[in-house]
């Protein structure tokens, strides 16, 4: 794919840390506005709002209402027409208010967007990036939780990307932009509020969509995630010292393309992995990971590669979802699983 | 025959008696309200005095970390209302994320009513008992099954309304269009209420629509439109009541736009200073639709004192008992997961039922 680097903002960043995702999310949409007039913000509540997370702040008033523009409430509709601004030359940038709110726009991302440059033998390429909140964990009513990467991953033509630290964010959103092929970016939803020392004005550092990266490296066993289930694999593999293991952990940070050197090299130095993700296992993510380290690791493998994910029901209501979502006791548990010789 | 003469070059229907009045349609405080039964008036007073204490009394639950979250109808009482008693028992009401108070007002339980805000369930009463589709959050996808409700029932040969809720933002999605459609198309009996409160959070009507008012849309897919102004109950009530009778005689559907205002933030969790004027929501107040009633009722000697007093007393009596219930914490079970998402559980389900049992066990034990 073509990830151009994107030159350095025109503003200076104000001086804040540490930072959330958030604020870098917004500071990288500043960044690829001030950078490339090409690129334009488009959704729901995105412009006085400055969107319900708040990630879309100021950039109506810097920027412009053409540059940032509130729509109106339809999601087919956003996206159709980022699909007719991106034929014309521009870069749009879309806003779905919530995971579940982006079926609206199912259509148009898998009939159109995921496939005219394939129909057009490359004539039109369509560079738009359609954020995405997404998962649980934040207490929000029905459809206000899905974990939807599954259906995105699934369609031909779409990179799927989703962030899990600060810098990534920042990096990874600012790639997203300048690729010329669609990217579904899928921001954690829980993580919006995590902070790091990152700041907003050290070297930009665009991060290329595609790799994925060892958080912690560990002898014992491998665990592989992404987006809001990393720090949860974090601190599992903390938890693991107590028990005598020492896990590594993978953060993809992009799911399609699938980065299969990383996670393979992780899983044949521990002979062991445990995929962790919180959308629902059945036709999840976890099967297709777990299945290309058994094609691509079968004589390193030690046990059965097996998948922590969220249970095959419709997203909890608030009160129920802590039962849900995977925490460090299951994944330790699935540890305890990946068939220790006794002794 | 010539092209004049075949179906597509003439138009279908005459547009001018489906275009809205210029002005919404009023009541209270004009002559034509001298006609209007005191018995009705008093029991939309009683109502509209419960709505808004209930909408008080969520509001606070929810800054006591009782709710989850709490769209309030504050302001909107009226169409809430309306919507609610226009319709008969054997009718079907089709809500969305803010019409708890048409829900309460069609005779579910106050609590059950609150059961998806509070976070214990999706849906906490059996839409069946009172015909009350559950509370609908994706926006304007509950219409067209108000559509095919309604349809349905006409095929059965019930003498079956569908009233269904949607807000201004709503009816930019496509499937408020697809719904109108198809209920014109098919001359179905049921009845599209859009709550024009001014937002969709944030955004205003004129990044939202560029109609001259929503009502006018009914015009392009065939069906009448009527303008109302949402504040004045009795004229909801009137405007809902002749649409409802209108699609049961078999006159097909109709939309109806009621013009009101959203007093508190979008939620909660919302910050409306961000975008909207003071000015606005003062100009707004004055026009609310309990003291709209009231005027009224007072004006024609229908209210006094006493009246007043035992109204209050009764809305009091109802916030304090949803107090009371809602403080007391909802009943769990957290293996309820796995009990409805298929009639039967697959193999896997029942795998990760036992699973999470385990799991219970163990923490209990521990
Ligand atoms: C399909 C869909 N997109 C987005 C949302 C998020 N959302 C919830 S309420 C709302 C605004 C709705 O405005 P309106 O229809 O005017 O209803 P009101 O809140 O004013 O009652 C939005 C954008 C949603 N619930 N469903
Ligand atoms: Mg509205």
């Amino acid at each position: 794919m073509t990830t151009a680097t994107p030159a350095a903002g025109r503003t200076a960043a104000p001086a804040r840390k540490p930072a959330t995702m958030a604020q870098a999310l917004n500071r990288a949409l500043h960044d690829a506005l001030a950078a490339d007039d090409s690129v334009h913000v488009l959704g729901e509540d995105i412009g006085t709002l400055g969107g319900v997370f708040r990630i879309t702040d100021g950039l109506a008033a810097e920027f412009g209402d053409s540059r940032c523009t509130d729509t109106p409430l339809a999601e087919a509709g956003i996206l159709g027409t980022a699909v007719g601004m991106a034929m014309y030359g521009l870069r749009p940038v879309v806003e779905m208010q919530f995971d579940a709110f982006a079926y609206p726009s199912f259509e148009q991302l898998v009939s159109h967007v995921a496939k005219m440059r394939n129909r057009t033998r490359g004539a039109m390429p369509l560079p738009i990036t359609i954020r995405i909140p997404y998962g649980g964990g934040i207490g929000g009513v029905e459809h206000h939780s899905d974990s939807s990467e599954a259906y995105y991953a699934h369609t031909p033509g779409l990179h799927v990307v989703t962030p899990a630290t600060v810098e990534d964010a920042y990096g990874l959103l600012r790639a997203a932009i300048a690729s010329d092929d669609p990217v579904v970016f899928l921001e954690p939803k829980r993580l919006y509020w995590s902070k790091s020392d990152w700041s907003p004005e050290t070297p930009a550092k665009v991060e290329p969509i595609g790799r994925a990266v060892v958080r912690r490296t560990g002898r014992s066993a491998t665990l592989i995630t992404y987006g809001p289930s990393l720090p949860v694999c974090l601190e599992a593999a903390e938890a693991a010292k107590e028990e005598g293991w020492d896990l590594g952990v993978v953060d993809l940070r992009s799911l399609v393309p699938f980065d299969e050197e990383t996670v393979a090299a992780a899983v044949r130095g521990t002979g062991r992995a445990v995929v962790v993700h919180e959308s629902s296992g059945f036709g999840g993510m976890g099967a297709e990971i777990a299945a290309r380290i058994t094609e691509r690791c079968f004589h390193h493998l030690e046990a059965p590669v097996l998948r922590v994910a969220g249970f095959d029901i419709p997203y909890p209501p608030p009160m129920l979802e802590r039962h849900h979502l995977p925490g460090v006791d299951r994944i330790l548990d699935a540890v305890g699983r990946l068939q220790w010789e006794e002794g | 025959m010539t092209v004049l003469d075949t179906p597509a070059w003439r138009p279908r229907t005459d547009a001018a008696p489906l275009l809205p009045d210029p002005e919404p349609y009023r009541l209270l405080g004009t002559p034509a309200a001298a006609e209007l039964d005191p018995a009705l008036l008093r029991t939309l007073y009683g109502h509209l005095v419960r709505g808004r204490r209930y909408n008080q009394q969520a509001t606070a639950l929810t800054k006591q970390g009782r709710l989850a979250v709490y769209p309030a109808s504050t302001g909107q009482e009226a169409c809430e209302i309306a919507a609610a008693l226009a319709l008969r028992p054997r009718d079907w009401l089709f809500p969305s994320y803010r019409d708890t108070l048409a829900v309460v007002a069609r005779g579910v339980d106050p609590v059950e009513a609150l059961t998806l805000l509070r976070g214990d369930w999706h849906t906490g009463y059996d839409p069946h008992e009172h015909r009350v589709a559950p509370l609908s959050t994706p926006l304007a996808t509950q219409l067209p099954h108000a559509v095919g409700l309604a349809r349905a029932a006409r095929l059965t040969g019930d003498d079956v309304v569908a009233l269904a809720m949607v807000g201004d933002g709503g009816t930019s999605e496509g499937d408020f269009h697809e719904a109108l459609n198809f209920a014109a198309v098919w001359q179905v009996p049921v009845v599209f209420l859009v709550q024009n409160n001014g937002f969709a959070i944030s955004v205003p009507l004129d990044k939202q629509t560029a109609a001259p008012t929503f009502a006018h849309k009914a015009v392009g897919y065939g069906m009448p439109g009527r303008l109302v102004d949402g504040n004045d109950v009795a004229a909801v009530h009137q405007v809902l009541a002749e649409a409802v009778g209108r699609a049961r005689d078999g006159g097909g559907p109709t939309l109806v736009e009621a013009v009101t205002y959203r007093m508190d933030a979008h939620t909660n969790a919302d910050d409306a200073t961000r975008y909207r004027e003071d000015s606005e929501v003062a100009a707004w107040r004055a026009h609310d639709p309990i003291a709209l009633l009231e005027r009224e009722l007072t004006g024609r000697g229908l209210l006094d004192d006493e009246v007043r007093d035992s109204v209050a007393d009764d809305a009091e009596t109802m916030a304090s008992a949803l107090r009371e219930r809602m403080h007391t914490d909802a009943t769990l079970d957290p293996m309820d997961l796995f009990a409805h998402v298929y009639a039967e559980p697959t193999q896997q389900l029942r795998q990760q039922e036992a699973q999470l049992r385990a799991e219970l066990e163990a923490e209990r034990q521990s």
